[in-house]
């Protein structure tokens, strides 16, 4: 019987490499059958998704001049987007915009996830249904709505006003970073309470029990116990909440005004009337970036606090 | 601590119940405004009036832009459905390497601003010299619903024990009466959900329609448009009822559609998932 080369105790470079494939090709049928099943989606989500997104990061580095595109590499889109004042101002605000609403809608979802979860009952069906029907209503339709309450002469001045909270319709409301965050908070909400919603269903209610047999209250235990078992939910939350809202251009556009212009709003010009496609490549990137890294950071502080509470 | 237990289970529904105002009172005010008698929607209303409904019959753009959405809807949702099937399979019945890596792909829509996911296509379509169409549109929705509907049917495959396949197969079924008789019934709630999620989904997206439907506007940028003229709201506002309504009758229909089929089989299909 011959020794193979791969079975030698050896550490040459090429024996350990030669192993190292050999441990690659092995996979089996089941596994084959699988990544089988999965690449046309895959493939899909590459080529619709992964590709485009890749031409975005070339464009960012390339000039536009005039009709056409200089493509030598050059950092200086991505200087404009970072130092330019309106680009700063501008991301700055989304930044500030997307953070306030995905803290605040995570906050005010989680009493309700909790509440459908555990008191539910027999309606759990019918409750999550109720909250996803205003949902359903079209997303412009619904920034259309808040339009309607907060214009000048809209419902909630009327309100105040006959009510005789003030005297003359409140001018501030509509046109300003808080319309917009007003709005969006109330158009994401469901975003917010389904993820903590399903993490809360998955909590095993016998720990609950061993928690209050072991002699913590309630407070103590939601804080060690429901608190820290339903954080991939919150953290999911607020990642579908932040992240998408960042590069919103529609409420904005409706309610914010001028003072409550996003980054996404500088990003449509530059593919529309100022058509500069790296600069705008160049701003969404940045974008991206400057918000991934805000989430990250949210959600390391949130898993700390937590563990830091337990 | 029985009186902070009694205290947090009463603040609980009544902050569930305000929760819900806030929810559901913007949207009741497009009804309302809808059939009020003045063209510009302030409160004290004016008056019953139908003239905004009426407004709306026989508007060829109007039809026209629905006629557009109807077309991307079905095509989107019957795409990221198909596509959303292979992926939950996968996922679901076999282990195999890289199978996080490229799920995490795929959901990845989820956690991405539409405005990438539009200008990424639209620098790409142009580039090659393609123009902007409603196929392209049925491309970019399709991204969008993938997460949806993959979720919707990843908890439908769950629930899924792959013994009733193989007992129809030891039964003499053959491979297509074990789909046809076993797995799609089965599988049918899931897969509904799935269809009406991700319609619903394309039939409200703006922004990907905004970069990419060039001169065949979908019905959220005829909306859109309209919104551009004051005097136009109310009959927006109109439209917008109809939608709300029709979205409710089909949503209600699921529910019910869903609720029949997990009595039948026991299993629930998790619409909500």
């Amino acid at each position: 019987m011959t020794v193979r080369l791969d079975d030698r105790p050896m550490p040459f470079p090429e024996t350990r490499r030669a192993s190292r494939l050999a441990r690659w090709k092995a996979f089996d049928p089941d596994e084959i059958r699988g990544i089988r099943l999965l690449s046309p989606t895959f493939l899909y989500t590459l080529a619709f998704l992964v590709g485009p997104i890749l031409v975005v990061v070339a464009y960012s580095f390339w000039t536009q001049t005039y009709l056409t595109i200089d493509r030598s590499f050059t950092l200086e889109n991505y200087r404009i987007a970072l130092s330019e004042p309106i680009y700063r101002d501008l991301l700055l605000r989304s930044l500030y915009i997307s953070f306030t609403v995905s803290l605040v809608t995570v906050i005010f979802a989680y009493p309700i996830a909790y509440f459908i979860s555990f008191h539910g009952g027999s309606r759990k069906g019918l409750l999550l249904f109720l909250i996803t029907i205003p949902f359903w209503t079209g997303y412009l339709l619904r920034v259309m709505a808040w339009k309607v309450i907060l214009g000048y002469n809209g419902v909630l001045n009327t309100g105040l006003i006959g009510l005789g909270i003030v005297d003359k319709p409140v001018e501030s409301l509509l046109f300003s970073s808080t319309a917009v965050i007003i709005t969006l908070i109330h158009a994401w909400a469901v975003f917010a309470i389904l993820p903590i919603y399903v993490s809360l269903e998955k909590l095993d209610r016998s720990l609950l029990e061993a928690a209050t047999d072991l002699g913590d209250g309630p407070v103590r235990r939601f804080l060690r116990v429901t608190l820290p078992l339903s954080m991939p939910g919150v953290i999911g939350a607020l990642l579908i909440v932040m992240i998408p809202t960042v590069g919103d251009f529609v409420t904005p556009r409706l309610v914010g005004g001028t003072e409550g212009q996003m980054i996404a709003n500088a990003i449509q010009i530059q593919f529309g009337k100022a058509s500069n496609w790296p600069l705008g490549s160049a701003l969404t990137i940045t974008t991206m970036m400057i918000v991934t890294l805000m989430a990250g950071a949210s959600v390391l502080v949130l898993r700390s606090a937590v563990r830091w509470m337990r | 601590m029985k009186l902070l237990k009694v205290a947090g289970s009463s603040w609980l529904p009544v902050y569930a119940g305000l929760y819900l105002v806030f929810l559901y009172l913007p949207v009741l005010l497009l009804p309302v405004f809808s059939v009020n008698a003045s063209a510009v929607p302030v409160f004290p209303l004016k008056g019953l009036t139908f003239d905004w409904y009426r407004s709306l019959v026989g508007n060829d753009a109007l039809i026209n832009s629905l006629w557009n959405s109807l077309i991307v809807g079905v095509a989107a949702s019957l795409l990221a459905t198909v596509l959303g099937i292979c992926a939950a399979r996968a996922i679901t019945r076999y282990k195999f390497r890289g199978r996080r890596p490229m799920t995490a792909v795929i959901m990845a829509p989820l956690f991405l601003p539409e405005i990438i996911i539009a200008i990424s296509l639209l620098m790409v379509a142009l580039q090659m010299g393609l123009g902007l169409s409603l196929i392209l549109v049925i491309f970019g929705h399709v991204l969008i619903c993938l997460p949806y509907s993959a979720t919707v049917l990843i908890s439908g495959f769950e629930g899924f024990d792959p013994a009733y396949e193989e007992a129809s197969a030891d039964l003499g079924e053959t491979a297509f009466g074990t789909l046809r008789r076993v797995t799609l019934p089965i599988l049918m709630p899931a897969i509904i959900s799935s269809l009406l999620v991700s319609f619903t989904i394309s039939l409200d997206e703006f922004i990907i329609a905004f970069f990419l439907s060039g001169t065949e506007p979908t019905l959220p940028i005829y909306i859109w448009g309209q919104l551009r003229f004051p005097a136009k709201l109310p009959g927006v506002l109109a439209l917008g009822t109809l939608m709300l309504l029709a979205s409710l009758m089909l949503l209600t229909f699921a529910e019910m559609l869903r609720r029949r089929a997990a009595r039948r089989t026991q299993i629930d299909g998790g619409f909500h998932a």
